[in-house]
């Protein structure tokens, strides 16, 4: 397949009719492109068209420190599952490695735990899944906020959060994120990140989702790439502080004694060893939950996004805060189909670019917070002004020749690297057409609940970055995200080089709290064969997979 | 599920040289999965963005070795398909506080970016089409800013540097640029500095107090009165 197919001339021609019209709205100022909704109107189309709201999107848990809330059914599902590990035979006795901070997961916020934690005097171990960088963190493109021009500020940038966040942040993390974001800034471009910036030096910014100033700072497209690759290159200057392990995820926490979690059981995809890790304090930093495919949406996920740390903290007892929310993304890609649900950066319409539908009309104000902006587009295409594409899928298109016209003729080209290159790969050049976009899973709102140093309820325990819950309330802001890991991974490595300097492991080492957790779902009744946590998703053929033999492969889902 | 081939007409392709048939219109990520492969090295964002998928082909009646990234090359009829997990590469530790930004660091840790013998291998395998061994020239003539810009959509993948006659790893030698550009060579905000004063003075935690304090509608209000405002900085 190759461009659009000759089908959507019609629609394409009158997004083309309608762009003289709508870059002149826009030169008036983003504003009068359409007014952003009131709060009721936020209301009525989040309750009517969100997929969260929907009857089947939630149901109550059965076990652990949160049972009986409701949360998103698929996360519920994954928590009420087995340990991977055999409890009755396993041994704890003789541990692999010894550290003073174990962290679990070698995303952005990993790496940035584990550097504050070696500047702070503190040896550490990274285990990760894949390898180290292999992450969300990679592949965010639009940006990073923080508010480093004169007519914002740290405290507008605090009432953006919590208003988009429908004011269920937790203030105290909120502060840290916002005040903390100018020196974050700083601290990447000393370490070698090289920001947009203009002549002068000053740092470019542009306008997010339910900002009310320009604060999004970028690096072309690939902001979140340049940030990883940079903060892996320096994780991987060190190491003699830094033990970096990869293809070994986490599969249980263990404790001591005293019932301070004392670091992991990892587990060799390929040949089913384990690994034990005995840490003075542990960090989880194993990111969101995307390929879980909640409510059957693609993701822009990465293919490791499973919730892992979710299921080991959930286990050991920490609770989880807002994970009844889910952020979907508005602008995933529908087509072409080999690259549906992949990521289209908000950035675009930071830049000017502007949804419409099947006949060129604008319907939302294009920077509404994204859980409002995406119900607008399932709303405009469930009333059928959408495009609906040869595979059955549907979208509203993302106008973004319009950028060169409200910007400079070459802009795309220049600040959407990325984009341009990704649909070239298929015929399309986006300097000239329009992107067909779908909301598609993105974020998880929420996660284990912390403090502002990053503390989780459990002793020894902490958490930063997505797999946390409480910053960003029920839905986070675009360039939150990056901040977010940066911020609190920093606070993360500094508590938790702090508090291995005061530990001492007493006891033996244990799993009781896995064998305590499997007594919980027996009671509970729970009747299942899947085991978590789920560390890769399934897209092998179902047809073969009936034919693999389960000695070989303890991925095989249950059943088969 | 997610990103399932959406025809059904299927294809012969050799992976690892052993033939399947795939759906029409797969990527080489998503006919192995179609084969049976549980994926659990050489795959990462499955996007075009991590670089953890570098794959190596060849065509029938093309003398050619192609190379690609496994999530964004789509299969074709008799494909050979092998996926490079990872590149065993060189990466020198280095104190970025101790190094100037110009030829010099290049010299002493990664001397071999002068073998290049502009054959131009890897700007021909290069996934990303990025201009590599225009790049590995500038870094030799101690332009970080070219090099900066000519490598910076790199993605890490290593194709380059698994065809290098001269056997040097460019994508570790080109973020090393980048980072020396990023620390040393862009212009500096001078009002960042200003701002990162005012929040070391606690010019802001008045205000931070008081948001911090209001009841849920106090602040709803707030919000919803709040100015947006694109056009000033």
């Amino acid at each position: 397949m190759y461009g659009y197919p000759d089908y959507m001339d019609d629609s394409l021609k009158k997004v083309e009719k309608t762009r003289q019209k709508r870059v002149e709205l826009a030169k008036k100022g983003l504003k009068n492109v359409l007014i952003p909704k009131s709060a009721e109107e936020r209301d009525e189309v989040l309750s009517k068209y969100h997929p969260d709201y929907q009857p089947d999107a939630r149901r109550k848990i059965k076990v652990g420190p949160n049972k009986g809330e409701n949360l998103t059914a698929k996360v519920a599902d994954l928590l009420e599952t087995h340990s991977r590990i055999d409890l009755e035979n396993f041994k704890l006795d003789k541990p692999d490695y010894e550290t003073d901070v174990l962290v679990i997961g070698g995303g952005g916020a990993g790496c940035e735990t584990a550097l504050w934690a070696m500047y702070n005097g503190a040896n550490v171990i990274i285990s990760t899944k894949l390898r180290i960088g292999d992450a969300n963190s990679m592949m965010s493109q639009g940006g990073m906020q923080a508010a480093v021009n004169p007519h914002d500020s740290p405290t507008i940038h605090y009432l953006d959060v919590v208003g988009g966040g429908h004011f269920d942040n937790k203030p105290e993390l909120v502060k840290a994120l916002t005040s903390e974001a100018p020196m974050i800034a700083k601290f990447l471009s000393h370490l070698g990140v090289i920001w947009d910036r203009l002549p002068d030096g000053h740092l470019q910014t542009k306008a997010g989702g339910g900002t009310s100033r320009r604060r999004l700072l970028s690096a072309r497209d690939y902001t979140g790439a340049e940030i990883m690759r940079v903060l892996r290159d320096e994780v991987k200057n060190h190491p003699d502080k830094i033990t970096v392990l990869e293809y070994l995820p986490a599969i249980e926490l263990i404790k001591d004694g005293e019932g301070k979690v004392a670091g992991a059981i990892l587990m060799h995809m390929e040949t089913g060893q384990y690994i034990v890790v005995k840490a003075k304090t542990t960090v989880i930093t194993t990111g969101g939950f995307g390929r879980l495919h909640i409510k059957g949406f693609p993701t822009t996920n990465h293919y490791g996004a499973t919730a892992d740390g979710l299921v080991l903290a959930y286990r050991a007892g920490a609770n989880l805060l807002y994970m009844d929310s889910v952020q979907y993304h508005p602008t995933g890609a529908v087509f072409p189909p080999q690259i549906l649900g992949f990521l289209i950066t908000e950035k675009i319409r930071g830049y000017g670019g502007q949804p419409v539908n099947k006949d060129g009309e604008l319907f939302v104000f294009p920077l509404e917070p994204r859980d409002v902006e995406a119900s607008s587009f399932i709303k405009e295409c469930a009333d059928g002004n959408g495009i609906k594409t040869p595979d059955g899928h549907v979208g509203i298109w993302l106008d973004s020749p319009i950028i060169d016209i409200l910007n400079e003729p070459g802009t795309i080209e220049k600040a959407f690297p990325a984009m341009v290159r990704q649909y070239h790969r298929f015929g399309i050049d986006i300097r000239k057409v329009p992107m067909l976009v779908y909301p598609t899973l993105h974020y998880q709102n929420g996660g284990i609940e912390i403090d502002v140093n990053c503390h989780t309820r459990l002793p020894n325990l902490l958490v930063a970055g997505e797999a946390s819950g409480g910053v960003h309330g029920r839905n986070r802001l675009m360039g939150n995200s990056i901040l977010d890991y940066n911020v609190f991974g920093r606070r993360a490595g500094i508590e938790a080089a702090k508090i291995a300097k005061k530990t001492k492991i007493k006891g033996k080492l244990n799993i009781d709290h896995v064998k305590k957790y499997e007594e919980e779902l027996k009671e509970a009744g729970i009747k299942t064969k899947e085991v978590s946590p789920m560390l890769l998703p399934e897209y092998r053929n179902l047809k073969i997979l009936e034919r693999h033999r389960k000695e070989f492969d303890p991925f095989l889902p249950a059943g088969i | 599920m997610a990103e399932e081939a959406q025809n059904n007409k299927l294809i012969p392709v050799y992976i690892l040289s052993k033939k399947y048939y795939v759906p029409e219109g797969s990527t080489i990520i998503t006919a192995m999965e179609y084969a049976g492969f549980k994926l659990k090295k050489g795959v990462g964002c499955r996007e075009g963005f991590c670089g953890a998928c570098a794959s190596l082909y060849r065509l029938p009646g093309d003398y050619k070795l192609h190379g690609g990234l496994g999530c964004q090359t789509v299969v074709q009829p008799e494909m050979h398909i092998v996926q490079i997990p990872y590149t065993p590469a060189e990466k020198k530790r280095y104190d970025i506080e101790k190094l100037t930004p110009d030829n010099a660091p290049f010299n002493e840790l990664y001397p071999e970016v002068y073998r290049c013998v502009s054959c131009n291998t890897c700007t021909k395998i290069c996934p990303q089409e990025l201009q590599v061994m225009d790049y590995v020239q500038a870094i030799i003539k101690g332009d970080l800013e070219l090099a900066t810009d000519l490598s910076f959509d790199c993605i890490m993948c290593g194709l380059c540097g698994v065809r290098c006659p001269a056997e040097m790893a460019q994508f570790n030698i080109s973020i090393l640029a980048r980072r020396l550009y990023g620390r040393y060579l862009t212009p500096k905000s001078e009002f960042l500095e200003v701002r990162l004063k005012e929040i070391e003075d606690g010019k802001y935690e008045k205000e931070y107090e008081r948001l911090m304090k209001m009841s849920r509608e106090e602040l709803k209000k707030t919000y919803y009165e709040r100015e947006i405002n694109f056009d000033i900085t």
